[in-house]
């Protein structure tokens, strides 16, 4: 078995020390050894999109980074992102208009939803549609997703 | 799947990695963004003993301009070359090509020189090295070679790069005002791997187009620069002629999406939209 | 207390969607037990083979390797799956064991199972065992399966055709022979793999002192598994509990008995310790179900009208290995040729399908089971005759339709409708689409060199699937639901369902038919499901039956627990019960306001000495549901593409799709138009990309997420809908199933429009997926294009 390495970063905001096993990638990291588990598992073969957390403010796939990459880093998952409150308003328009079935991609989603919002560029539906495309739903069909982040990003593009 | 065990070291400097890879040899993998080896790990398909984390290394990244090149640092990630004002500017193929590279979860980690090191052939970032005539720095331990990038791609994820060496740098012309360009892809869905593609510069005269570095990419081991386009100068009725011919010209490897003679025929129509487009100024702008 | 009116058909937003959202969900991958084992399995490399000997010596020394178990271990804890229906005697299924014991049949099956302290060290573990094979021929082309002179799949068999169902109705020969218009197509239909981004998963809880077995599963029906656990396992069923907590996507996949499963089950109850088994994605494409892996020819008589007067269809349908227990392989197949036509009055009937076994993943029931196929035939044949005719596709389909007068009605293949809106959404769909704006849109685009289709299925849905199939078919499958209901202290409602839920809502939709037959707010009511052991004895989910039959088991169960607060009510008032009435959580007489609720709810349970003698005070009612008019409820629709095709690379653009639809009374309009969408989606993947693909030596080529493709947000257009309601009659609720029309219909539709799009060609496409290859091998085949 290879030497445990031990590794320091922030996972929503808090502190976290801790020992890995090298070939641990992160999204393991978080759900087995931090029980965040709304971070998914999908492929782990970085296809799917699900296992998608922030790390240093952009959105990565966690089952391509090894958690021993995370040394020193900042790591947001869905957990933080909810308790933070960032991201109500596209939150809430997933709900309201559906925009989750099973939500086994849903917190994934969101992550990329939310990182295109923040950006606050002016997109048409195809464009938003391509900048979701690395995140697999197989339940939605996606309109409904689609409807949910062009309505809060033209709400945030009006208040700008 | 998970990876099968291997010992992580984490290069704070090219030094550190050349350690490495005097201590260990073929079996040390240097890891990068990791958007390909890391699914290869994950599935057990690449088993290495050691991974040489070089993303530490600050001097490997970034973008400047320097007397017309542009250099591209090895580990900067596909989202800055995205972003870069100066890729915008001076390289819009690259500006153009990169948006077609998987997707934003993936470009925001994986890396300009990882993806050229990887050499995928049905990659963009391969085809538009080659169609912009870089240059690739390697540098080991020993020594520091650049190789153009039309002598870097050997075969399917084979390349000049030695076991020692560190892609470090990667070196573009930048395009100037005169130079045409143009940038078509074939996939199944947004941000899939080429079936075929193509990638090309020129310079846009009033007779036609000179200097023609056509490259085609995605059905052959490796992006190929066409020596039939190169020849002369092209006017735009021989277009289709040219189109047919290059199309003709190539060796497409069968795969699941298709057999040889699909992928030429698909090849001949990208080629001539390519070409349509180097012939009217601002058509992929 | 909220607004109790008007809930059912109102477009509120699911219950559960925030929880889900903000990774609060339970999947059964993050549930953790002490003492938990991970399992890692061997699985075949080839796709026919003899197991000469395993050899696990290095493999149980590896770090943190607690057991490794072969067939022979498991075979004294489980018997094997045997999957098989009594009405079709003839049927050949061979055993199927949780791991193989001397052959394996397809290249995934599971041949070793490690059990370690982590997946990584089981997997580790895994690839230390040595089993040396002796490979034997792989059966993999259907048609090849078929010839006498053939290998078997298994060599315990003595063919490889499972069955063969010949259906007729009238003498097509005649039919045909006096026709004014016949036409031939032959169809080629790539299998598919299901892929719910949860991948299958299981933790099993076996705690030997008191024998009682807990088991997670991510699966669309506990009570099917607990009585498969119980059944295979020796355990009497009230030992065994199933538990499916959120589930990550099922689409039928889930519905079945895996091997896999049973493994770490029964390694549960060997070693007396939790099992988690998470089947990765690429053990996922080689384990999960496949299905509609199937060639066709059909042939329609239409008269110089258009009014059809004869169909022949001609089904090979490949099933892989094994059939699949406990349901079998055998719908997609069947399926297929009864839903060949099934939307049309034909006089004339003729269809025959072939199953076969082959040396692949076995088949088995993915949304719309058999349905598209039959679908996709009919569709394009009618499109062939109209062309002949010159008549418009959507002329051709009004004249052929099913109507309201032809009701009740029982189709060749055995269909029997109640009732159907087929010109109503035909007429609806035309309207929608502007139909004939676009029409002229396409011609214009011809003049440019662009060329578009649109393409129309007219589709009739087989949903609410009842003991009328299963009972006959000896199937251990229970088709009722079940609903119990609690009145709380507080006047608010527990509901607690057989029916289970994937994210469809059907349990959102459930609290509307409470809450609304009650008298009660929507949110006065939570659900409760999938606890096999803790809920009503049902079936789960499968052929969109949720509302339709446990929305009538929530409605029986409302009304029962309305009468009896009504009773009670009646009691502490003294006025008469049948004067009284429930309406936002307050007991009127006439527009006189009584009483709350929650007061009642108060003395029913702890004030029950104020109670008159003999009143009824306990506030527990559950109820059963299954239909019994007819063995299902068709709902029907119709769905339209538009799209564009580059002639010069195949590339398929879709540019909009349409559907108009009838699935009875909706409950949620939200809900309901995300199924169609989901499903439309889903049968788009399926036109264009989907496929299982394989050698000829079995290897499935496809064993990962880039190499299989799915649908990306990238490429679907925008789906326009509209609905057409007709409640179903033998349920007061009226609702039928909307899961699978998006699916059935929506890759026809596809074909239709491609065809319509090259039609000026010469050319057309007759393979699923239409990928870009085949679509410019279809233009290619009417002249060189290189």
């Amino acid at each position: 078995m290879a030497e445990m390495l031990p590794i320091k970063l922030t996972v929503n905001g808090a502190v976290v020390s801790k020992l890995v096993d090298p070939r641990q990638h992160l999204t393991d990291f978080l759900r087995i050894d931090l029980g965040l588990t709304g971070s998914h598992l999908g492929c782990e073969h970085g296809v799917c999109g699900a296992c998608s957390v922030r790390v240093n403010g952009q959105v990565i796939r966690g089952c391509l980074m090894l958690a021993s990459q995370t040394d020193g880093a900042d790591v947001q998952t869905i957990e933080g992102i909810f308790e933070a409150g960032e991201a109500a308003e596209l939150i809430a328009a997933f709900v309201a208009r559906n925009a989750l079935q099973c939500g086994f991609c849903t917190p994934g989603m969101l992550l990329t939803a939310a990182e295109i919002v923040a950006e606050g560029k002016l997109l048409d539906r195809q464009e938003i549609r391509n900048e979701l495309s690395g995140n697999i739903c197989r339940c939605t069909g996606y309109q409904s997703i689609i409807d949910a982040v062009e309505m809060v990003l033209l709400e945030k593009l009006k208040e700008a | 799947m998970k990876a099968s065990t291997f010992k992580y070291l984490h290069a704070q400097s090219k030094d550190e990695a050349y350690a490495a890879f005097a201590e260990y040899g073929d079996e040390a993998v240097i890891l990068a963004g990791g958007q390909s080896l890391m699914p290869m790990l994950n599935m057990r398909l690449a088993q290495p003993a050691v991974l040489v984390d070089i993303n530490p290394i600050s001097e490997l990244s970034g973008i400047v301009l320097l007397n017309q090149q542009l250099h591209i640092g090895a580990t900067t990630r596909h989202v800055d070359v995205a972003n870069a004002d100066l890729i915008a500017a001076e390289l819009p193929l690259i500006g153009c090509a990169i948006k077609q590279v998987a997707h934003r979860g993936i470009r925001n980690r994986g890396t300009f020189g990882g993806s050229l090191a990887h050499a995928d052939p049905a990659a963009e970032m391969p085809a538009c090295a080659v169609a912009l005539d870089a240059t690739f720095v390697l540098q080991s331990r020993a020594e520091e070679r650049r190789v153009k990038a039309v002598d870097f791609f050997l075969g399917v994820m084979t390349t000049d790069r030695r076991p020692d060496e560190i892609l470090t740098t990667i070196e573009l012309p930048a395009q100037t005002s005169n130079d045409a360009w143009a940038f078509h892809e074939l996939s199944r869905r947004h941000g899939d791997f080429a079936l075929v593609g193509v990638a090309a510069t020129a310079r846009r005269r009033s007779e036609g187009l000179e200097e023609l570095r056509l490259v085609v990419f995605g059905c052959e081991e490796r992006p190929r620069i066409s020596k039939i386009a190169a020849s002369t100068s092209l006017s735009q009725k021989d277009a289709l002629e040219l189109a047919t011919a290059v199309a003709e010209d190539l060796d497409p490897m069968s795969d699941l999406e298709g057999d040889a003679k699909t992928k030429r025929i698909q090849a001949r129509t990208l080629i001539q939209r390519a070409l349509d487009d180097l012939f009217v100024e601002g058509a992929n702008g | 207390m909220s607004d109790s009116e008007q809930t059912i058909g109102a477009s509120l937003p699911r219950r559960d969607a925030l929880r889900l959202a903000v990774g609060r969900g339970t999947f059964t991958d993050d549930i953790v037990l002490p003492r938990m084992l991970h399992m890692a399995l061997v699985r075949s490399p080839y796709a026919h083979a003899l197991i000469k000997s395993i050899d696990i010596t290095d493999a149980k020394n590896s770090d943190g390797v607690v057991r490794v178990l072969t067939g022979a271990d498991l075979e004294d804890v489980c018997s094997p799956f045997i999957a098989s229906i009594e009405f079709l005697p003839n049927m050949i299924s061979p055993p199927q064991y949780a791991l193989a014991l001397e052959e394996v049949a397809w290249q995934g099956e599971g041949v070793c199972a490690v059990l370690a302290e982590s997946r990584a060290l089981a997997e580790d573990a895994a690839e230390l065992v040595k089993v040396e094979w002796e490979e034997l021929p792989a059966v993999v082309d259907p048609l090849t399966a078929l010839l006498a002179g053939t290998p078997t799949v298994h060599r315990k068999l003595e063919t490889n055709i499972a069955m063969i169902m010949p259906i007729e109705k009238g003498d097509t020969k005649l039919a045909f022979a006096n026709a004014d218009v016949v036409v031939e197509h032959s169809f080629e239909f790539g299998r598919q793999a299901g892929v719910a981004l949860e991948t299958r998963s299981v933790v099993a809880d076996f705690e030997p002192a008191g024998r009682q077995l807990t088991v997670y599963q991510s699966h669309q029906t506990p009570y099917q598994m607990q009585d498969v656990y119980a059944r295979h396992l020796g355990l009497a069923e009230h030992q065994v509990r199933v538990i499916a907590k959120d589930v990550g996507g099922a689409f039928g996949l889930k519905l079945h008995a895996y091997p896999d499963e049973m493994a770490a089950v029964a390694a549960s109850v060997l070693l007396g310790r939790p099992v988690k088994y998470i089947v990765d994605r690429q053990e996922s494409f080689t384990s999960d179900i496949h299905s509609r892996e199937m060639t066709a020819t059909g042939r329609l008589a239409v008269s110089g009208q258009g009014v059809i007067l004869g169909v022949e269809v001609d089904i090979l349908s490949a099933i892989g290995a094994y059939s699949i227990y406990p349901r079998t392989s055998v719908g997609d197949g069947v399926q297929a040729v009864q839903f060949t036509g099934a939307p049309y009055r034909l006089p004339t009937f003729k269809g025959r399908v072939r199953i076969v076994y082959q040396n692949k993943t076995p088949c088995g029931a993915y949304r719309a089971v058999g349905q598209p196929i039959g679908c996709s035939i009919i569709e394009q044949l009618l499109d062939l005759a109209a062309a002949k005719l010159n008549l418009d596709p959507s002329e051709i389909r009004r004249r052929n339709h099913l109507r309201s007068v032809d009701m009740p009605f029982k189709a060749a293949g055995g269909l029997e409708f109640s009732n159907v809106s087929l010109d109503e959404c035909l007429t609806a769909l035309l309207a929608k689409m502007n139909y004939d704006s676009l029409r002229n849109d396409q011609k214009k685009a011809q003049k440019r060199g662009v060329y578009r289709g649109i393409g129309l299925a007219t589709f009739v849905e087989q949903t609410a699937v009842g003991a009328g199939l299963y009972g006959p078919a000896g199937v251990r499958v229970s088709a009722q639901e079940g609903c119990s209901l609690r009145l709380n202290p507080s006047g608010l409602v527990n509901c607690s369902t057989s029916v289970t839920d994937q994210g469809q809502g059907t349990l959102t939709g459930l609290q509307q038919v409470i809450a609304e037959t009650l008298g009660i707010g929507f949110d006065d009511v939570t659900v409760e499901a999938g606890d096999g052991g803790a809920t009503p004895y049902g079936g789960g989910s499968w052929a969109s039956r949720g509302l339709a039959i446990g929305g009538e088991a929530a409605r029986l169960a409302a009304i029962d627990l309305r009468n009896k607060i009504l009773t009670v009510a009646a009691a502490i008032t003294q006025e008469l019960p049948e004067n009284l009435t429930l309406v936002n959580s307050n007991i009127f007489d006439g527009s006189k306001c009584l009483m709350d609720l929650s007061e009642l709810s108060e003395i029913v349970h702890f004030r029950q000495n104020t109670l008159p003698p003999g009143v009824d005070f306990e506030m527990n009612v559950t109820r059963h549901f299954v239909p019994r008019d007819f063995p299902y409820f068709i709902a029907n629709g119709i769905q339209a593409s538009y799209l564009e095709v580059d002639v010069g690379t195949g590339a398929i653009k879709l540019l909009e799709h349409w559907v108009a639809e009838d699935c009875g009374k909706i409950v949620n309009p939200l809900l309901v138009d995300e199924q169609l969408r989901g499903g439309i989606v889903q049968g788009l993947g399926a036109a264009l990309y989907e496929h299982c693909l394989y050698d000829d030596a079995g290897q499935l080529l496809t064993a990962s997420l880039a190499d299989y493709a799915v649908p990306l947000a990238s490429e679907m257009p925008d789906i326009h809908i509209v609905h057409v309601e007709t409640p179903v009659s033998g349920t007061g609720l009226g609702a039928k199933g909307a899961g699978e029309a998006g699916t059935l219909g929506a890759p026809a539709a596809v074909w239709c429009a491609v065809n319509d799009a090259i039609r000026p060609l010469g050319a057309q496409v007759w393979k699923q997926p239409f990928t870009m290859a085949h679509v410019l091998q279809a233009l290619n085949s009417k002249g060189s294009l290189l």
